[in-house]
């Protein structure tokens, strides 16, 4: 089995995988980080979206032996429940899940969103999530998130740049 | 501190936390030591004889510890049949057992279960099984079906599995006396309900304690022990069902599936646990359609717009086998089908049917949606025939606030409303008459602008134990801690509705603690008292009122103990903003932590009383609620390519009283969302051979952000007196009233064109084909 060298939210792990695995499975069944989740086998519903080296990736599209070497975070590395991120308090405060399962597919999308327009407008939210389903929602309520997290992150001077964007708080 | 008022107020969410940083545990999250995984043999074709099974190149894989067929069953002592809960006089209920006995009758259907070490090699073995079929002649077409042969279950010689006529009123002089007839042929097209999380379970057999823990994600986690139990010949305190965080549910959690009594019989063959986690794929051809009704409606009518009766012949698509609920789903759709109306005369044949299609069963509004739509339908025909406002048809035949209760035709008697009120809140809020001007103003210069109305009516707060295929009661356990926290038990199992904070405003304020201190346990059949489940918009209007009741006693008991320290009589205290105080005097009080702690404490007890401050309530309602409301959409058909575009919605709905606007608000958003799909997008499809070929997210459309459009919302609030919470349940209701708004908006887009009635989903290329004969010379290609 090929050896793979990974950074996982700040934690390195050197880990033997079958040459068929997936990422996702990488991360929930060996790493234990069951945050992120898998809603579907035809990579059409981002419940899965990770942040391979500082870009959203959808971890069920890719085998783990080709992030070899490379850093990933996952909505356990995006804030814990004593530090959240910006764009957590905005779902939670905007009412942006129900039963929570796209949740951090969608909360790492959003994120990558952000970092690539950090003032988007309402029509350009909706397209920079399209690639995540939510079946609950409506969605609404999810862009008001991301408005409300591009405000408050626009207005938070110590946070300018990608890095120090993520990951504001967690661990794994 | 001041007292402050939760109830009404927009709290954040309690059970977030865990949601948004990724620490909650779903089904799959859970890891237990020598865990083993199973995968599914399942047919490929709709209808076929199983000649034989062979495990020998399978059970010769790396990691399998196990495969079994519906003959290793049989040879373990089991025969049985999963079970359904509906009863309908007359319903044939045909053999319907965990893996396909002898023949396979839907795509998908579980031929054998394999064993493996870990979910890779499990689904390796899986496709090693070498499966040898027959196949004989399917049937899809449920009008067909009905006809004769060939038969789903040739045991029992038809396909149709019952019938349901009724006549009520004087329908035949209605008919005859009528001015005018409005006749369509309407398709209520199959969909597939599609929780982000797809059918998951876990079971564990411990032989020391002789227990089964299921871990599943169901609505029903009692429902599901029960028939778990039974289905096993175990007692059913040996069974513990747990229902953890669920992703999702929409009505397709609320059963019993074979796969979930399979892992438990699996894990007591092999005494290790047995996982399953669904692909998707196998989601969209295992996990119950919803909907699927071809209705033949008739709506006679005066000149001026009364209604004086309906007829209908409604055939509904059953699939393969009789589920949960399966025949029954339907049975609601011409009894509701009067909708707001007052419709004196009533007739209806509904005829249940077998296809070689996956099962139907309950999905968000379960055979409501269906009746709105028609009724709806049909008034927006009636409107245009007479040419008249469909503003003015319906006030026409509006039952009137001061008719409530109201009993209509076909027995159910509507505890409350107010239809004027949230038909002129709509009208108000979106403009109707600017949006008129403007429609006239756009037509001129050929955009078609369409605007749609739907004024509804659901039953729901399902529902009094007599009228139900299952107990309707709920209950509630709340247990003051010595140190003042309070415990909540619901038998109710939210799954994105809420609960944890709604339940916790409403016990914060009633005993006047903290909502920090309060927990809320649901899920759990060995913590939580047994209770009914989460649909049917019941978790608050039957589970809340529950809740409400122990409360009551609760506060009945804390008055005794506070009472007996101040030597006063009981019936001189009240609770007063969270306090128990002397009636006109507040300069006394005694809180609920005080009167728990006196409680557990057990001295100073009145002469009789039980130490301890605990209640477990059941609420057994005696009416379903009837939410109700009035939605306008306005869409614009671009001509060229028939393409929709949603420019406005307004939603108005009247749930009653309202605990947390915040979580009403998104309930509403999530079922518009689901109703808008399937006026315009989405559609379950078998072909003539049984495929399903949309089966999977590629294929069939649930609607992505850049599909909707940003909604408006507004409220009324007329109570009910069927609960004691006064409130009426909004699960459902955002789904219901927005499919016929869409409908009757594209229609109305579409009148131009003398097009009347297209069946959904209003695909772009239907309408592109509907407007081509009229636009000839009058708009460009
Ligand atoms: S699991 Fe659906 S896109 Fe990855
Ligand atoms: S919150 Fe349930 S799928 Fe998005």
């Amino acid at each position: 089995m090929p050896q793979i060298e990974i950074d996982v939210n700040g934690a390195h792990h050197s880990v033997p995988v079958e040459p068929r695995l997936l990422l996702v499975h990488l991360l929930r069944d060996k790493l234990e980080l069951t945050g992120t989740h898998v809603g579907c086998d035809t990579s059409s519903c981002g419940a899965c979206t990770v942040l391979l080296n500082g870009e959203s990736v959808k971890s069920c599209t890719m085998f783990a032996v080709q992030a070899d070497g490379s850093a990933v975070i996952t909505i356990e590395g995006i804030g814990a429940s004593d530090a959240l991120h910006p764009m957590q308090e905005a779902f939670w405060k905007m009412h942006g899940l129900q039963c929570g399962y796209c949740t951090p597919g969608m909360i790492v999308s959003a994120v990558d969103l952000l970092r690539r327009n950090p003032d988007p407008s309402d029509d350009e939210i909706r397209a920079g999530i399209e690639g995540n389903l939510c079946r609950c929602t409506g969605y609404e309520n999810i862009i008001r998130a991301v408005r409300s997290a591009a405000a408050a992150l626009r207005n938070d001077e110590s946070r300018h740049s990608v890095a120090e964007l993520l990951p504001v708080g967690g661990s794994n | 501190m001041a007292f402050t008022t939760m109830v009404g107020a927009k709290i954040k969410r309690r059970e977030d936390p865990r949601l948004i940083t990724g620490r909650a545990t779903y089904v799959d999250d859970v890891h237990l030591v020598g865990g083993l995984h199973a995968a599914f043999v399942r047919s490929p074709y709709a209808h076929a004889k199983i000649v034989s099974v062979d495990f020998k190149e399978a059970k010769a894989k790396p990691g399998v510890f196990a495969a079994y067929s519906a003959a290793d069953l049989k040879a373990a002592g089991f025969e049985g049949s999963m079970p359904t809960a509906a009863e309908l006089p007359g319903l044939q209920k045909p053999m319907h057992p965990p893996l396909a006995l002898n023949e396979a009758r839907f795509v998908g259907e579980a031929v054998a279960i394999v064993i493996a070490n870990d979910p890779y090699a499990a689904r390796d073995a899986a496709e090693a099984v070498v499966v040898t079929y027959e196949e004989l002649p399917v049937v899809i077409d449920m009008e067909k079906a009905a006809e004769g042969g060939p038969f789903v279950h040739s045991e029992i010689g038809t396909n149709v599995a019952y019938e349901m006529p009724m006549k009520l009123g004087e329908v035949d002089e209605a008919f005859a006396n009528a001015d005018l007839v409005v006749k369509q042929r309407i398709v209520n097209q199959r969909v597939v309900p599609c929780p982000m999380e797809v059918r998951t379970m876990l079971a564990n057999w411990e032989p020391g304690p002789a227990q089964l823990t299921l871990w599943a994600s169901t609505q029903i986690p009692h429902l599901l022990r029960t028939n778990v139990a039974m289905m096993l010949g175990l007692n059913e305190t040996k069974v513990r069902v747990i229902a953890p965080e669920v992703g999702g549910g929409f009505g397709a959690k609320l059963q019993f599936y074979a796969e979930e009594f399979l892992v438990c019989w699996a894990a007591m063959q092999l005494g290790r646990p047995v996982k399953y986690i669904e692909t998707r794929s196998e989601c969209f051809q295992n996990m119950t359609h919803g909907r699927d009704q071809v209705q033949y409606v008739e709506l006679a009518a005066k000149k001026d717009g009364t209604v004086l009766g309906l007829r209908m012949k409604i055939f509904s698509n059953l699939g393969a086998y009789n589920y949960m609920l399966t025949p029954a789903i339907a049975t609601f759709t011409p009894m509701m089908a009067p909708g707001c109306y007052k419709i004196p005369a009533l007739e209806s044949h509904l005829i249940g049917v077998f296809t070689n299609t996956v099962a139907t069963d309950a999905y968000r509004g379960a055979g409501r949606p269906e009746a709105t739509f028609l009724i709806e339908r049909m008034m927006d025909l009636l409107a245009a025939e007479l040419q008249m406002d469909p503003v003015d048809v319906r006030r026409k035949n509006f039952i009137a606030e001061s008719e409530f209760p109201y009993p209509i035709v076909t027995g159910l008697t509507y505890d409350s409303g107010n239809y004027e009120a949230s038909l002129a809140k709509v009208l108000e809020v979106s403009d109707y008459a600017g949006l008129r001007a403007k429609q006239a103003e756009l037509r001129k210069e050929g955009r078609y602008l369409g605007i749609g109305l739907s004024t509804y009516v659901e039953v729901c707060g399902m529902g009094p134990s007599a009228a139900m295929p299952a107990p309707g009661w709920d209950s509630a356990t709340i247990r003051v801690e010595p140190t003042g926290s309070v415990t909540v038990m619901t038998g109710v199992s939210p799954h994105g509705q809420g609960q944890e904070t709604t339940f916790a405003q409403i016990v914060a304020d009633d005993l006047g603690v903290p909502i920090d201190s309060i927990n809320i346990i649901h899920g759990d059949t060995d913590k939580v008292q047994y209770g009914v489940g989460t649909f049917g918009s019941r978790g608050t209007a039957v589970g809340g009122a529950a809740l409400k009741l122990a409360i009551r006693t609760i506060q009945e008991k804390a008055i005794k103990i506070a009472a007996h320290q101040w030597e006063a009589n009981p019936d001189d205290l009240e609770y007063k903003d969270g306090k128990i105080t002397v009636k006109g005097d507040p300069s006394k009080s005694l809180t609920t932590a005080e009167a728990g702690f006196i409680a557990f404490r057990g001295i100073n007890l009145p002469a009789g009383l039980e130490p301890g401050l605990d209640a477990t309530r059941r609420f057994e309602p005696p009416n379903f609620v009837y939410p109700f409301g009035a939605h306008i959409c306005v869409v614009e058909v671009d001509a060229r390519t028939g393409e929709v575009k949603i420019v406005k919605y307004v939603a108005v709905d009247d749930c009653g009283p309202i605990i947390n606007p915040l979580i009403v608000e998104g309930q509403i958003h999530g079922g518009l969302a689901q109703g808008i799909a399937q006026a315009l997008f989405e559609e379950a499809v078998y072909d003539e051979s049984g495929q399903l070929t949309s089966g999977s997210f590629m294929d069939y459309a649930i609607p992505h952000a850049e599909q909707l459009l940003s909604f408006e919302t507004d409220h009324t609030a007329t109570p009910t007196d069927v609960n004691p919470l006064g409130i009426k349940g909004v699960g459902e209701a955002g789904t219901i009233g927005s499919t016929p708004a869409v409908v009757n908006a594209v229609m109305d887009a579409l009148a131009p064109f003398g097009v009347k009635h297209i069946d959904m989903p209003l695909r772009p290329e239907k309408l592109w084909a509907a407007m081509q004969p009229k636009k000839n010379g009058q708009v460009h290609a």
